[in-house]
C-alpha cells in the first residue's frame, strides 16, 4: 500500500461525484436501462467510499460492506432486468413515463 | 263473595281479545252476541253487586296482587268499591250495553264488524278498570287504555285521511293533559308516599295544611289531566273533531263515559282538592268558562253531531263547576243524568244519520216528526233533559249545581249567573235542533226506519232520561257532608224559569218564526260573531298559529341539520385538501426522486445549520 498514496479526501470527492452523476441520471433519464445503470453507479460510489474509509482507518468493516453491496447490486440487477423485460413487453417501450398508469 | 268483582272488567276484556284474534271466521250474529253479550254480563254482575251494596253500604277493597315492588313504592292491583264507583260502573255497563245493542244494528253493513266490537269491548274494560282502581297508578292504566281505544275508534274509518287526522288530534291533545297528570302522580307520591287513594286522603290530613302551595300544585296537575280527558278549556279542541268516529262511539266514549273520566278523577281525589281551595276555584272557573264558550258555539253549528259535541263540552263544564264549588254529589248526579240523556241524543242522531243516507246537516233534515216518531220522542225527551226542563232528569242535577254555585261564599252569585246564561243557551240550542230537524218542511226522506235493536235502547234511555234524576245515588258516604242549605226562593224560581224562557225563544225563532233575527245575524257584527263562535272562539286557529305552525317552522329549520353543518365543513375542508395534494401524485418516478432529493437537501441543510 506504500506506492499508492492518494489522499482520503480525494477519494471521497470522487465517490461524491460518482454518486451525484448517478443521482442526476436517475432524475433525468427516462429510459429504464439508463435508470438501472445510474443506480449501479450510485451503489458503486457508496462502495468506493466504504473501501476508502476502511483503508483510511485500517478496519476490515469497509471491505465487508463492499462485498455486501456487490451482492446486493448483483441481486438488484437480476430483478431489475426482469422488470425491464416486463416493461418492454407491456408497454412496448422503455420509457418510464409511460408506466404511470397507477399514478403513484 | 266480593272477590268476584274481577268478573266485571274481565268479561268485556276477554271478549275483546277473542274478537281480535278469532273473529275473522265468526258469523256476524255470533260477533254481535259476543260483543254486546259480554257487556250485558258485566251489567248484570254490576247490578248484582249494586243490590248487595245498597243493602249493606260498606266500601269494599279487594287486593289481588302487588303490581310491582320498587323500594317503598308498591302499587297493588286492587279494586275499591264504594257508592261513587258503583254509580260509574252502573253507567258504564248499563249505558254501555244499550249502546252495544244499538251498534249491532247500526254497524251491520260495516266490513269491520268484529274490529268495531273488539275496540268497543276493550274500551269498556279499560273504563271499568279506571273507575274501579284502588290506586292512582291502576287508574292511570285504565286512563291510558281508554285513550287508546278512543283513538282507535275515532279513526275507525281510517280509509278517510281526515278521520285519521281527527284521531291523532284527539290522542295528542289528551296526551298533553296526561303528561300533566303523570307529573301530578309523581309529585303526589313524593309528597304523600303512596298512590293508594284512601291512604292518600289519610296522609294528606297529616302532611298538608289548607293554604300550602304543594297541594295546589299537585291538584292543578291533576286538573290538567282532567281537562285533557274531559275536553275542558284549554284542551277541548279535540272533542268536536272526535265526532269523525261512528255515532255509537260518540255516544259511549265522547259523551257518556270517557269524557267524564276527568270529573270522576277530581271527585275521587276530592280529599286532596279540599286542601287546595285555589285549585278548586280553578276547577269551577274552567268549568264555567268552557260551558259558556261551548254553548255559544253550539248555537251556531249545523252539523248535528257537532252541536251535540259542543253541548257535551258545555255539560261537562257544569260538572266541573259543581266539583269546583264543592257540590260533589251534584256533579256526579249530573254525570249520571248526562250520560243518560246525551247517550240518548247521540243514539238518536245516529239513528237519523242511519236513516237519512248519512246526512249530518240539520238544515237538510226537517219534518221528521211524523216519519220517525221513535227518534222524535227520543230527541224531545233528550233535549228536554239537556235543557233541564222541570221533572226531567237533567233538571234535578243541573238545578242542584246552580243552587250550590249560588251558595258558594264570595263569587257564588256570579257563578250562578254564568251558569244561568249557559242554561238559557242550552235550552235555545237544544230546541233549535229539535225544531229544525223534526218540524217544518221535509228536505230529505228517510229510506228506512230504525229496527228493534235500535229502538229498544232508545226507549230504555228515554225512560232513564226522564226519571233518572229521582234516583238517590249512594255517594253520601263518599263525600263530605255539605249540609242542607237553601238559597232564597227567587233564586230557585229563576233557575227553573230560565230554561223555559230559552225554549220559548227557540220556539219563536225557529218554529213560529215570529221573532225574526235575520237582520241581527246578517249585520256585520252579527256575521263576525257568528263566524267567531262557529270556529269555537278561534281556538283551533289560535293553536294552529301558536303551536302547530311554529312547530312546523322549527322542524323545517332543523330538517336542514344546522349542527351537522359544522361537521360537514370539516369533511369538505379535508376533501379539498386531498384534491389539492393528490395533484402531486403524477405517477412519474423522476418527479418523486427529484422531490426526495430536494427534501433530503433541505433537511440536511437544516440539520447543518445552513438555513
Amino acid at each position: 500500500m506504500e506506492g499508492l498514496n492518494i489522499p482520503f479526501n480525494h477519494i471521497l470527492l470522487v465517490a461524491c461525484l460518482l454518486f451525484s452523476i448517478g443521482l442526476m441520471g436517475l432524475m433525468i433519464r427516462r429510459n429504464i436501462i439508463f435508470i438501472l445503470l445510474s443506480l449501479e453507479v450510485m451503489l458503486n460510489a457508496s462502495a468506493l467510499a466504504f473501501v476508502a474509509a476502511g483503508a483510511h482507518w485500517g478496519q476490515a468493516d469497509g471491505q465487508i460492506m463492499f462485498m455486501l453491496i456487490l451482492s446486493v447490486a448483483a441481486a438488484e440487477v437480476a430483478v431489475g432486468l426482469g422488470l425491464v423485460l416486463q416493461v418492454q413487453r407491456r408497454f412496448k417501450s422503455l420509457d418510464m413515463d409511460n408506466a404511470n398508469r397507477m399514478r403513484g | 263473595m266480593s272477590e268476584l268483582i274481577w268478573l266485571i272488567p274481565i268479561t268485556p276484556l276477554l271478549s275483546s281479545v277473542v274478537l281480535m284474534l278469532l273473529a275473522g271466521k265468526f258469523p256476524r250474529a255470533l260477533i254481535a252476541v259476543l260483543g254486546s253479550g259480554s257487556v250485558g254480563i258485566s251489567a248484570l254482575v254490576t247490578l248484582f253487586f249494586a243490590i248487595g251494596f245498597l243493602s249493606n253500604p260498606e266500601p269494599v277493597q279487594i287486593t289481588y296482587w302487588t303490581w310491582m315492588q320498587v323500594g317503598n313504592f308498591a302499587p297493588t292491583v286492587a279494586f275499591y268499591l264504594d257508592g261513587l264507583t258503583l254509580v260509574m260502573m252502573s253507567v258504564i255497563t248499563g249505558v254501555g250495553f244499550l249502546i252495544h245493542l244499538f251498534s249491532t244494528e247500526f254497524m251491520e253493513d260495516d266490513v269491520s264488524y268484529a274490529r268495531y266490537f273488539a275496540y268497543l269491548n276493550m274500551f269498556v274494560a279499560a273504563m271499568l278498570i279506571l273507575v274501579m282502581a284502588d290506586n292512582l297508578l291502576l287508574l292511570y292504566l285504565g286512563w291510558e287504555g281508554v285513550g287508546v281505544c278512543s283513538y282507535l275508534l275515532v279513526g275507525f274509518w281510517y280509509q278517510n285521511p281526515s278521520n285519521g287526522q281527527a284521531a291523532r288530534k284527539a290522542f295528542i291533545v289528551t296526551r298533553i293533559g296526561d303528561t300533566a297528570m303523570a307529573l301530578g302522580l309523581f309529585l303526589l307520591f313524593s309528597e304523600l308516599g303512596t298512590l293508594d287513594i284512601q291512604a292518600m286522603g289519610e296522609a294528606a290530613k297529616t302532611n298538608w295544611v289548607i293554604g300550602d302551595t304543594m297541594p295546589v300544585i299537585a291538584c292543578l296537575l291533576l286538573l290538567g289531566g282532567a281537562v285533557g280527558k274531559s275536553a275542558q278549556l284549554p284542551l277541548q279542541t279535540w272533542l268536536p273533531d272526535a265526532m269523525a268516529g261512528p255515532t255509537p262511539v260518540s255516544a259511549l266514549i265522547h259523551a257518556a263515559t270517557m269524557v267524564t273520566a276527568g270529573v270522576y278523577l277530581i271527585a275521587r281525589t276530592h280529599e286532596l282538592f279540599l286542601f287546595a281551595p285555589p285549585a278548586m276555584m280553578a276547577v269551577a272557573i274552567v268549568g264555567l268558562a268552557t260551558s259558556l264558550m261551548a254553548a255559544f258555539t253550539a248555537m251556531t253549528q249545523h252539523d248535528i253531531k257537532r252541536i251535540l259535541a259542543y253541548s257535551t263540552i258545555s255539560q261537562i263544564g257544569y260538572m266541573f263547576l259543581a266539583l269546583g264549588v264543592g257540590a260533589w254529589a251534584a256533579g256526579i248526579l249530573h254525570l249520571m243524568t248526562h250520560a243518560f240523556f246525551k247517550a240518548l241524543l247521540f243514539l238518536g242522531s245516529g239513528a237519523i244519520i242511519h236513516c237519512l243516507h248519512h246526512e249530518h246537516d240539520i238544515f237538510k233534515m226537517g219534518g221528521l216528526r211524523t216519519r220517525v216518531p221513535v227518534i222524535f220522542w227520543s230527541f224531545m225527551i233528550g233535549s228536554a233533559a239537556l235543557a233541564a226542563l222541570p221533572f226531567t232528569s237533567g233538571f234535578f242535577s243541573k238545578d242542584q249545581i246552580l243552587l250550590n254555585a249560588y251558595l258558594m261564599p264570595g263569587v257564588g252569585p256570579w257563578l250562578w249567573f254564568g251558569g244561568l246564561v249557559g242554561a238559557l243557551l242550552t235550552a235555545i240550542y237544544s230546541f233549535r235542533l229539535v225544531f229544525v230537524v223534526f218540524f217544518g218542511e221535509a228536505n230529505t226522506e228517510p229510506d228506512k226506519a230504525p229496527g228493534k235493536r235500535m229502538a229498544i235502547p232508545l226507549i230504555v234511555l228515554c225512560i232513564l232520561a226522564l226519571v233518572g234524576g229521582v234516583f238517590t245515588i249512594p255517594v253520601a258516604q263518599v263525600f263530605p257532608d255539605v249540609g242542607e242549605q237553601h238559597p232564597a226562593m227567587w233564586v230557585e224560581m229563576v233557575s227553573i224559569a230560565v230554561p223555559l224562557i230559552g225554549v220559548g225563544i227557540a220556539y219563536l225563532i225557529f218554529l213560529s218564526k215570529q221573532l225574526n233575527v235575520d237582520g241581527l245575524v246578517n249585520s256585520p257584527v252579527g256575521k263576525g260573531l257568528k263566524r267567531f263562535w262557529f270556529s269555537h272562539w278561534g281556538m283551533d286557529w289560535l293553536y294552529d298559529h301558536l303551536f302547530v305552525k311554529p312547530y312546523y317552522g322549527i322542524s323545517a329549520m332543523l330538517s336542514s341539520e344546522p349542527i351537522d353543518g359544522v361537521y360537514n365543513l370539516i369533511v369538505s375542508i379535508n376533501q379539498k385538501l386531498n384534491e389539492w395534494l393528490s395533484q402531486s401524485q403524477t405517477g412519474r418516478m423522476r418527479g418523486y426522486i427529484a422531490s426526495m432529493v430536494f427534501g433530503l437537501i433541505f433537511v440536511m441543510a437544516l440539520s447543518l445549520g445552513v438555513l
